[in-house]
This record gives C-alpha cells, structure tokens and sequence, in this order.
C-alpha cells in the first residue's frame, strides 16, 4: 500500500530539480494562461525560504515593486515553473528570510556568496 | 493523503487506495437467502478456520469478507474477479469506511465547543462544557444534548468523490480528497448514488 502512494508521489516528481537556497536571488519562469494563450511569465526576486517535503515541496520568492512587497509561492514540482534560474547567490544565516519583511531600502538587500570557482 | 497535478497544472489533494482485486465469494439469492445480494472478498489472509477454509473452498485465503447489494446477480459467480475497471476517470463514487477511533472524547474535541476562559482566576475550566440546559424549568437535561462521550470508529460515508485515476495494472485508485478510516483501513466503494449536481 504504502509503495503504492510512493509510486504515485514519484511519477509527480520533476526529474530534475533546481538548486538553489534560501537567500539567493532566482528568476521563477512561470507558465501563465491568458485569454486562453499559455505564455511565459518571469517572476524574480530573492528566496525567502523554502518547506515542505515530496510532491508538496515549495518556495517563497520575495520582490519588491514600487515599494510595494510581493510575495508569490510556487510549488517545485509544479508543471507551471517551467524552470528557476539563479543569478545570485545569497549569504544569509538562518532558513526562513522573514527579517527582510520589516526591512526597506539598503537595509533590506542581502549579501552575496562569493562561490569559489572549482578547479 | 498526497497532491497530483492536473494537465492544466494545479495541484489537486488526492487518496491513494489500493482497489481490490476483489473476489466473488457467494451469491445469495432469494430463493435460498430470501435476499439478493453478492459476497466478495479481498486481501490476503494469513490463517482461516476451518469454518473460513470450507467457505472458500477453491479459492484463495481471504482476510476480509463483505455484502454488497447487486442490481442484477445472475451477473455474478463465485470467482469472478472484480477489479478497478469498474471505474473511469471522472466518474463519481462514494466511499464507505469505518471512522478514526478518538477513545471517550471531551466536548471540545467531540462538538468543537469552545471551552472555558483560560485566564480571570479560571482553574479547571479551560476544556469544560458549561452548562447543560435551564433551571426548575424543564428540570431535566434534554435529549440530545451534546456531552462528551465515544468519538469515531463508526461507519461513515464520503459521497461524490471525483476519480482521478484508476490503473488496472497497478490495482490503483486515485480519488480527489479525502476518505473515511485510518491508513491501511479497509473501505468499500461503489458508484455515487447521487446524480451530477
């Protein structure tokens, strides 16, 4: 019984998954339907934190637009994140980026992760 | 419970159940039984009595045995297999389980009642249910009235679930929500006897 549930929870998988972390900045390619046209819609901002675990794995990504901060959570293995690009990695000590809500202008940015380039 | 996603990409909750093979067991007719009905069985049962043993006789051990009514009974004989096949995506079914046991609950949990203040000098009120009706006038509890008491393990039935999917192959049932009973509990499903609404 319980190989059953794992087999449907696997098929529902993506094969392959996107690395990326709390604190990094991603660009989240999201297919959006309007007036019955699917096209790609680009959503980026800074990871807030991700939870969850299998088939219910997500991932906060937080922006800020006008002064205005937008939220949006996106489910990992959803078919509507067509894929995540990362183009910044963040230094951050704690899993869940709630601080950066209470925070505006310069205090809000996050500081980068310099990545050792492997030989 | 878990998740699937649909062609359009939501994410929809979904059961899993393992839905039979299920064997015809006995047919009970009106000649003999005074009723119509048929017998199936299912899973694999690790020891029978010799009552069971001869009840089964050429067939294999089953764990569970149940009635179910039949629209016509001369379709049915004793071996015939029944299995997901008599479902299709889309199509409605209601499921019939037996409840999670909760042991002798309090009204809280049994009624979602609220309780008592938790703070102002309150000691031991905080999951009590009050009272329990008028003064002189009836002088009496009414019948009905909610207490605490034995909560679940009964017989309860989810209609309308939609069918997500059901594979043959894999004994697989894939309903959207969720459905009666405990992990592993034992359910029993039949087309919803509601129409489309």
């Amino acid at each position: 019984m319980t190989d059953l549930l794992s087999s449907v929870e696997q098929e529902q998988l993506k094969a392959e998954v996107p690395v990326f972390a709390p604190g990094d900045t991603v660009r989240v390619h999201v297919k959006v339907v309007e007036g019955g046209r699917e096209r790609i819609q680009v959503f980026e901002g800074v990871v807030m934190r991700r939870r969850g675990g299998g088939v219910n794995e997500n991932f906060t990504v937080r922006r800020v637009t006008r002064s205005v901060g937008v939220e949006r959570t996106f489910l990992l293995h959803s078919p509507r994140v067509e894929k995540v690009d990362v183009t910044r990695h963040g230094a951050v000590r704690r899993a869940q980026l709630y601080y950066l809500r209470g925070r505006i202008g310069k205090r809000a940015r996050v500081k980068e992760k310099r990545v050792q380039p492997s030989a | 419970m878990t998740q699937v996603f649909s062609e359009a990409g939501q994410a929809r909750p979904a059961t899993v159940i393992e839905a039979g093979p299920c064997v015809v067991t006995q047919v009970r007719t009106k000649e003999k039984d005074g009723y119509e009905a048929v017998q199936i069985g299912f899973g694999e049962a690790k020891r029978l009595n010799k009552p069971e043993r001869g009840h089964l006789k050429g067939l294999t051990p089953l764990r569970y045995l149940r009635e179910v009514e039949a629209e016509d009974i001369s379709q049915y004989e004793v071996g015939q297999q029944l299995d997901v096949t008599l479902f299709s995506e889309g199509e409605r079914v209601d499921v019939i389980g037996v409840s999670k046991g909760h042991g002798f609950a309090g009204v809280v949990k049994r009624h979602h009642f609220r309780g008592g203040p938790k703070t102002h000098g309150q000691s031991d009120r905080w999951r009590a249910p009050g009272s329990s009706g008028s003064g002189t006038t009836p002088g009496r509890v009414l019948k009905g009235t909610r207490r605490a008491g034995h909560m679940g393990h009964q017989r309860v039935t989810t209609q309308n679930l939609e069918v997500l999917q059901a594979d043959p192959e894999r004994n697989l049932l894939l309903l959207k929500g969720s459905v009666p009973g405990p992990k592993e509990g034992l359910l029993l499903i039949r087309k919803a006897i509601k129409g489309e609404f």
